[in-house]
Parts: C-alpha cells; structure tokens; sequence
C-alpha cells in the first residue's frame, strides 16, 4: 500500500491487525506517559516554564522577519552562510548543490524529520550520493527502506528481534554466529558500522531543534552523540532547519530545552545538547571548514497569517503522539506522512493539501490530551476542527455523510419534528432490541454495531416521559 | 435527603438533558431530576431543547452548530443555572458557544452569559449546590471513567467521586491511566469503527484490572462505547451513569442489559 494520507483508513486498519506493531506500540503507552508525568513531577515550576515557553514561541513568530535577518547576518559574522528555500524543490537543489560544490561523494546525516519532509536522501542518492542516517533508529528505517514512525522515536513501531534480522541480512561481512539479542550489541554493532562512514564523509548534514539568533547557532539534542559527530567530522557541515525554529536567545532555547526534554523523552535534559557556530575557527582544534544553513519555509510563511498560526509554536518534541489513543492504536505510518498523530492531523493538510489529507483531521477522538501535554499548548483540536470546515465547506465529505449530517441537523432546528424522530427510533429500536437490553446489528448504524453492540434505547425519550409525568402532577 | 427547595430562594435550573439521553435513557433525566431538588434547586425542563450541535460543530458544518447555539441560548437563558449530565454537552455552552458566537452583535454577550452559568451535573451538585453527600445504598466495587471533556474541558474530576463516597457500601477503584479516552469520540465512533473499539479496549482491560463489576461515568457517550464494546466481548461487567447510582435510582437494567447471559 502506497504510505500517503490518502490511505489512512485502510492502512489503519491494517495496523491493528499487526500482532507485532501492537506489541511495538505498547511501548508507547507504557513508557513515554508515564516518563513524562514523573519528569513533570519533578519539577514544580513546569507549568510557569510552559507558559513562558508559550510566549517565547509566539514572540519569535510575531517577529520572524526580524530574527531570520538576525540569524542570517550572526552566521555571516560567524563565517558560515543562510541559504532560503522557498519549497521542498528548492531546498533538495540547494543541498545538493552544497554537496557538489563541497565534491562530497559521501555524506552522513544526523536526525532530521525537515529532511524527510522534503525526500532529501533520494534526491542526493539520484545524484550518485552515498547517504548514511547515523541517528540509530533512522539508520534502521533506512535499512528497512521504510519511514519513520514518530517524529522522536523512529522504529518504535519494530522490536528488537525485528532489528536483528535486519542487521544480519544487511551487515554480511560480519560473523553470522555473533550474538546480538541484547540491545547493547546492536548499538555497538551499528556504532561499528558507522564509525567508518563518519570519518569517510566529506559532508554532514543535520537538522536542527532551534536555531538562535543572537548567535547565529544551530542545536541538536541528541542522545548517542552521533549526530555531533555528524556535525563536526565532515569537511562541510550542512543545517537544514525550517524558519520557525528560531528563538532569539541562548536564555530563551534554555526554557525550551527545558520543557523539551520533559515532554519528549521524560529526561530533565538529553544527553548530548550541542550548539553549532559557524565552521572552524583559526584557534579551533577542529570542526568543519564549511557551515551552511538550508533555511526551509514550505507553506510556513502562509501559515503565519492563517488559523494555523499556533502550529508553528511546535516544538516536535512527540507528545502530542506519545498521548493520543489514535496514534497510539495505529502506529504512525498509517498516517503516510512524516508528521503523524495530532500535531501531523495538522500539519499535513497545510503541507499536502486537505483534499490529498482530508481523513487525518477527522482520526481524531477530541479527547484532548494532545493540548493538554502540548509544552507550547497549541489547541491540537481545534486546529483540526478547522481543517474538518474546511473540508465540509469544500464538499469534501461523501453526499451520504453530508445529506445525512444536514438532515439530522434540519430536525435538531425543529423541536417538534425531533420529537417525533426520537420517539420513532427509541421505540423502534427497543422492540427489535427486545429483553435482552442490546442489538447486535443495525442496518443503519452499521458503523456502530461493526464492531460494538448497541445498547437498547429503554423505549420511551425523556420528553414523553417527562411530559406525561407534569400533565399527572397538574391534574 | 434535604427538605424540599423554598420555591423563591432555590435556584431555577433548565435541566439540559442532552439528545443521548432523552433517546437512550430517559433514567439517566429523572435522576439528575432529584439530585438537583434534594441539592435545593427548583428544575424545569424546557421542551423545546433538542441537542447542543456537537455533532454539526465537530463535522465542520459551522452554520448548523451556529443555528442550533442560538437555539439552544434562546431556550435557557431564562434560567439561573443550565445543568447536563454530562460533561461533553455542558463543555459545548461552557466553552465552544461563546466562540461560535463571537462575531454576532445579537448573541455573543448571551453566550457568555450562558457559558457562565452552565454546569456538568455532578460539579454542579458539589461546587454550586454544596452538596456532600447522597443518601442512598448501591453494594459493589465500582470504578469511574472520566470523561475527556468533563476532565479537561471542565476540570472536574473530584466532585464525582466525592459524592460517590458518601454512597452506602460502594468501593471505588481507581482505573490505570484514568485520563485516556475511551475511544466514543462522537462521530469518530462510526467514522473509524476498528480503532474506536481498539481504544475502547484499551478501557476495558484498564476496567477489568480493577475487578470493579459496575463501571460508571458522567457522559452517556462514553458508556453507550464501553456498554456496546463489553457486551460484544460477552463480559459481565455492568455499565450504568454515575447519576442513577447517586439518585439511588438503579431499577432500570444496566446499560446494555445486564452483565449475566451474554
């Protein structure tokens, strides 16, 4: 099945019937909640920083312009240089054009969901590229030719048995009796692997988590340092980043690391937190030669002046996905974008189009626990229920389901004519329902009983009740 | 119970019974009827209500919702108090009315002014009528599910399980991560069937760990989903709305009918 939007409702289905991603997903569940909640526990001031992190984030947006021209002349002082890409086309030309200028044959690439946003592997590797992932789980999915899973965890969606398969069939030329059943192994094996790439790359592209602009800096959090290494062992050393993820100052990226950590991994901070300036000074003991920033804006800028404003807020830290029942029954490739769960029901309507993304806003219980982990608070919700007017207000919704929502609505105008309605249907139902309290099958609720029974209906609506009950009181 | 309200000083209540209710379990009305009076308030239930909008409002059909706000502001603003038994229809006026209604000169002082003084049942029996206490008898281990929207639209979490304390004989386990959905969802329960009923799982294995044998609720949503998923699953665990325990009023057969014999 083709991983696009438009293959949600298969492709989900599909992912609950898979016995080994639901064991996958239990992981989820189990691990990143309850590793929020306790790091959350732990630091009392954690709402304040929310709120402040809120404000830093609408500030920068506020005044982005101002920023990014910050940003730009900070890395031109620092020695590097700010390159714009208007769209994804734009942005893959870019790189490789800084890959070919560089005359990189190899390059490694640390963690960067903007990358796969744009397809930025194919297009490199289609030029006669080699590219190696050196985040662990990314280097995986590139194995696997596959997508990531989740904008912070990658292969969360396989399990350890999965991963050594994979590492058999692909590293060949290593003993095939060596034990690799226990995580650590795989971790050195890969680590083994890697080494040599990093230092045979003349390019190192990765992302970055913000981008400050009274310093002209890059950050990266990492947790296995390979994306350090990513960073400072190629001659050239190439940030991709889309333009919302400025922030001001060092002091404002400290209130962000904060709230980051907490809400994405549980951790109070990750292990590694490295800031970029500029290529290698003259009193540097090393560094790259060459720094770039690919500065992305990919219907950001549109997004600044429209309802979806607050998603830039966005910080993808993933708990928005790590808490969402949907997300969390499905996996994230069921939603065949880059951006899964809740913050993705946003985004990729805005980024593919709502009529390419339409089934995502609506695979959402409004349940609301997205807003209510969100360290920046966006209103997840109701951002989707925004992308569900628009798609009603462009007849998206098959005529059954809109003649179906229009007619419900035109009694719910008419008391009367919904009393009659309601009395007709409990009634109705409760006869067919009998004594046994429940229906197995409804021809017109179909849906429903796909896959629950529906309950009996006790036979009488309230208003009839209540109004035979007030006419016995008054006489 | 209290004695009966002094018809001048009690507060006059519009009984918002929601559309679930009035077709489902009509039960669920008439208790929160007489938790209300024996709280001291003077009910009416106006009989031009039909159903808050929410399922126009979250299809994305603006207009209706719009429509049927207004209506809605038309019928109860008479009242001191607009109270739900339930915490999703009470979160629509409380919250999305004043925001629907925001551009229109005629309604968005009187949606503010009804959001106002709009209330889920059960905080509105603690926090405004001062209840503590219900007298009234159910045996049995019970657990409660928190609505999404009662929990984190309306912050109420207390007010239910205080009341339900002061229940004779009743032992309440708290369900593991209690704050999760059920997986209703209103439309979306119909829109994805599979993995509606995949979270409702979720819920059913989180009731089950608790051995509870009733599961109760302040939302009808929620417990049609949970009531539909375990009856389906053939499991004897009873369903009922939190208001027919309180009121004392568990005659009627549980939600579904009754956990034996599935």
């Amino acid at each position: 099945m083709a991983y696009s939007p438009r293959n949600f409702k298969k492709a989900s289905v599909r992912a609950l019937k898979d016995p080994a991603l639901q064991r996958a997903l239990l992981n989820v569940k189990r691990g990143f909640i309850a590793k929020r909640e306790s790091a959350k526990a732990n630091l009392p001031e954690f709402d304040t920083l929310r709120e402040e992190a809120r404000a830093i984030r609408d500030h920068t947006l506020t005044h982005l312009d101002l920023y990014l021209e910050t940003f730009e002349r900070k890395v031109a002082d620092s020695g590097g240089r700010v390159h714009y890409a208007l769209n994804a086309t734009d942005a893959r030309d870019i790189v490789l054009r800084l890959c070919q200028e560089a005359n990189a044959k190899r390059v490694t690439k640390g963690k960067s969901m903007v990358s796969e946003e744009i397809g930025l592997n194919a297009h490199l590797q289609a030029s006669g590229i080699e590219v190696v992932e050196t985040d662990l789980g990314e280097y995986i999915v590139q194995m696997r030719r596959e997508h990531p899973s989740h904008i912070i965890a990658p292969i969360i969606h396989l399990n350890k048995e999965t991963i050594e398969r994979d590492f058999r069939r692909a590293h060949t030329k290593l003993p095939p009796q060596r034990r690799l059943d226990q995580t650590p192994a795989l971790v050195a094996e890969a680590r083994q692997i890697m080494r040599e790439k990093f230092l045979a790359a003349e390019a190192g592209i990765t992302g970055a988590n913000f981008l400050i602009a009274e310093t002209g800096s890059s950050v990266i959090v990492t947790n296995e340092g390979n994306g350090d290494l990513t960073a400072t062992l190629p001659r050239t050393h190439i940030v991709i980043a889309s333009i919302e993820k400025l922030v001001p100052t060092l002091e404002d990226a400290s209130v962000l690391l904060r709230v980051l950590a907490r809400s994405a991994t549980g951790q109070d901070i990750t292990t590694y937190t490295t800031f970029s300036t500029g290529p290698r000074r003259s009193s540097d003991p090393d560094g790259p030669s060459a720094y770039h920033v690919v500065l992305l804006d990919n219907g950001r800028s549109e997004m600044l002046g429209n309802e979806f404003a607050d998603m830039l807020r966005c910080i993808r830290c993933g708990a928005c996905l790590n808490h969402c029942p949907v997300y969390g029954a499905v996996g994230g490739h069921a939603y065949g974008s880059v951006y899964p769960g809740p913050m993705g029901a946003v985004l990729t309507p805005q980024l593919q189009g709502i009529d390419r993304a339409r089934d995502l806003p609506y695979a959402s219980t409004f349940c609301g626990r997205c807003e209510a982990v969100c360290p920046v608070a966006i209103p997840l919700p109701d951002m989707m229920r925004t992308w569900r007017e628009r798609d009603f207000a462009r007849r998206n919704p098959a005529l059954k389901e809109r003649l179906a929502l229009r007619l419900w609505a035109f009694a719910a105008k008419r008391p009367r004519l919904y009393r009659v309605l309601s009395r007709t249907a409990a009634g109705m139902l409760a006869r067919q329902a009998g004594r046994r309290g429940r229906l197995k099958h409804v021809a017109f609720l179909k849906a429903w009983t796909a896959t629950r029974d529906l309950p009996s209906p006790q036979g009488k609506t309230f208003h009839d009740l209540y109004t035979r009950q007030q006419r016995s009181k008054r006489q | 119970m209290t004695s009966p309200p002094d018809a001048q000083q009690a507060p006059y209540v519009g009984l918002f019974v929601t559309c679930l209710v009035d077709l489902f379990r009509p039960s669920v009305g008439f208790a929160a009827i007489k938790l209300l009076e024996a709280g001291g308030a003077r009910v009416e239930v106006p009989g031009t209500q039909t159903c808050c909008g929410q399922p126009a409002y979250n299809s994305g059909d603006r207009r209706d919702a719009i429509a049927i706000a207004r209506q809605v502001i038309e019928t109860f603003e008479r009242f001191d108090y607009v109270v739900a038994p339930s915490g999703s229809c009470a979160g629509i006026l409380r919250l999305h009315y004043p925001r629907l209604l925001a551009d229109d000169p005629d309604f968005a002082g009187r949606a503010d002014l009804l959001a106002g003084k709009s209330f889920e049942l059960t905080s509105f029996l603690v926090d405004v009528l001062g209840l503590t206490a219900v007298d009234t008898t159910f045996p049995g281990t019970v657990t409660y599910h928190d609505s999404c929207s009662s929990l984190r639209e309306l912050h109420v979490r207390d007010a239910p399980r205080r009341l339900l304390s002061s229940v004779a004989g009743l032992s309440l386990v708290e369900l593991a991560d209690s704050e999760a959905c059920c997986g209703f969802g209103g439309a979306f329960s119909v829109k994805y069937p599979e993995i509606s009923a995949a979270i409702a799982d979720t819920k059913l294995r989180d009731i089950a760990g608790t051995g509870a044998t009733t599961v109760l609720s302040g939302d009808l949503g929620c417990l049609l989903e949970i009531a539909g998923r375990l009856a389906r699953e053939r499991k004897a665990i009873e369903v009922r709305h939190v208001a027919e325990v309180l009121a004392g009023m568990t005659d009627e057969p549980a939600i579904a009918g009754s956990g034996q014999g599935r």
